[in-house]
């Protein structure tokens, strides 16, 4: 058992470890290309799929169903404070891809949605004219700094990710994270253990009640629900590794003219 | 001189005469979109819905080039036979999973909004599906092939930067990989989907 854990291990980190001098866009396309990132455990990942999607049934899906029914101001209420708390990662990664005017803008925003947003729940900062915030990650860190993104797996009941999108999420146990810091690494007088779990099962059905529609009919319309949660999962880390709303060219025109060749 | 004449008037005429069909990819989006909003408004059965949907589909959506270009490689290993089963297959595919996702709706309000010329082959028009109280406001991009300004056609639909043409084509190369390349089983996996 230890051997096989060893060798998944071993495996990972050498495909996560090929880390390449340029890290320039193009670079970073080429390497976060869904169709480049290998599915290496894909007999457990669809194994654990179909877990995920047991619990989801069981659990999630039920939960959001009321949720999502739920006043819109206390979803956009609950919404802001959980992207509130995001900053709290967002900042040190800001930091660490070098975006130093993002990091400012964004610890204003934390602290004006802390102090005048009450807790997060009512986002002052986007009428103060703080717009545009985007979540990152340790995971989106390592990426532009060259880091691939090894095998896909997925993650029991935190469903899609990537060997180094894992791995990285380590640092957010190990002090990366002020929030886990504040409840679960040192409890304070203030938080517990509790508002940590509560606030990421919270997140869970945020997401979950936000895309009910669509992730019920994406189930319902798809050949391989797998493949297909794997594909949209790998385009969504590409292109917020990529910091881009643009379209990425998502369609090989080489393709295209074969066919009208045919 | 006269010859010149009646030429210059001709070739005039027949520039007019072909631009009278030729529309703006965004204008064809939006009157695409408003036709179906249209539809799924109206007092009409599922069933009527979907073969109106499906019609449309028919009309704009470059199906049978979403079709090869979804299948891949695999693609190149066909014989005629297999073309013209796949070419089938595909559309009645396309044609369920298209108007049965659509149907889902009940009035869509989409606004097209901007357009992005990418090269003479090809526009991305910009909409935005607005929000209700139970989701969130929705981005679309449309690909839109325009070689035949007469004919546009879509050929892709990206929403919130995630192309659907993409996700398809790697959900079919997972059915092939997962059955040791044979074509045969996606074959039988469309067919499935259709008949249920």
């Amino acid at each position: 058992m230890f051997k096989k854990i060893a060798a998944i291990l071993i495996t990972t980190l050498t495909l996560i470890s090929n880390v390449s001098a340029g890290s320039d866009g193009e670079l970073l396309l080429k390497k976060n290309n869904p169709t480049e990132i290998k599915d290496c455990f894909e007999n457990l990942n669809r194994a654990t799929f179909a877990f995920n999607q047991t619990l989801d049934g069981v659990i999630f899906r039920p939960v959001a169903s009321v949720y999502r029914k739920l006043p819109s101001p206390i979803k956009n209420g609950v919404s802001n404070s959980l992207d509130n708390l995001s900053n709290l990662v967002t900042i040190p990664n800001n930091l660490l891809q070098g975006e130093i005017g993002l990091a400012g803008l964004n610890t204003g925003r934390f602290l004006v949605n802390s102090t005048l947003g009450v807790l997060g729940l009512i986002d002052v900062a986007t009428y103060l004219g703080m717009e545009g915030y985007e979540k990152e990650d340790y995971g989106q860190s390592l990426a532009t700094l060259g880091f691939g993104p090894g095998c896909y797996i997925v993650l029991p009941v935190l469903g899609p990710s990537t060997a180094r999108d894992t791995v990285a999420s380590a640092a957010n146990f190990l002090g990366g994270d002020a929030w886990y810091n504040v409840t679960v690494r040192n409890e304070t007088q203030y938080f517990s253990d509790i508002d940590y779990y509560s606030s990421k099962i919270t997140g869970g059905v945020d997401f979950r009640a936000k895309n009910y529609d669509s992730i019920e009919n994406l189930e319902k319309n798809s050949l391989d629900f797998y493949a297909s949660v794997k594909s949209l999962y790998l385009q969504d880390r590409q292109q917020k590794i990529l910091n881009t709303k643009k379209i990425i060219d998502t369609q090989d025109d080489s393709d295209w003219e074969e066919i009208e060749s045919q | 001189m006269i010859i010149k004449k009646t030429f210059i008037i001709f070739f005039i005429s027949l520039i007019g005469f072909v631009n009278v069909n030729a529309i703006e990819p965004d204008v064809f989006v939006q009157s695409t979109v408003n036709r179906a909003s249209k539809i799924l408004s109206e007092d009409l059965s599922k069933k009527d819905k979907v073969n109106e949907l499906k019609k449309i589909a028919k009309e704009t959506v470059d199906i049978r080039g979403i079709g090869y270009y979804t299948l891949g490689p695999a693609r190149k290993g066909l014989n005629d036979n297999q073309k013209r089963e796949y070419e089938k297959l595909f559309e009645e595919y396309f044609l369920k999973s298209f108007s049965s996702r659509l149907a889902e709706y009940t009035n869509p309000e989409i606004d097209v909004f901007d357009k992005e010329v990418l090269n003479k082959n090809y526009t991305i028009v910009n909409s935005l599906l607005k929000g209700t109280k139970e989701r969130p406001e929705i981005k679309i991009d449309w690909r839109i092939y325009t070689k035949n300004m007469d004919n546009l056609l879509i050929r892709d639909l990206i929403i919130e930067g995630l192309s659907l043409a993409r996700t398809q084509k790697e959900e079919f190369a997972s059915i092939i990989n997962t059955n040791n390349g044979d074509i045969n089983s996606l074959f039988k996996t469309l067919k499935e989907f259709t008949e249920n």
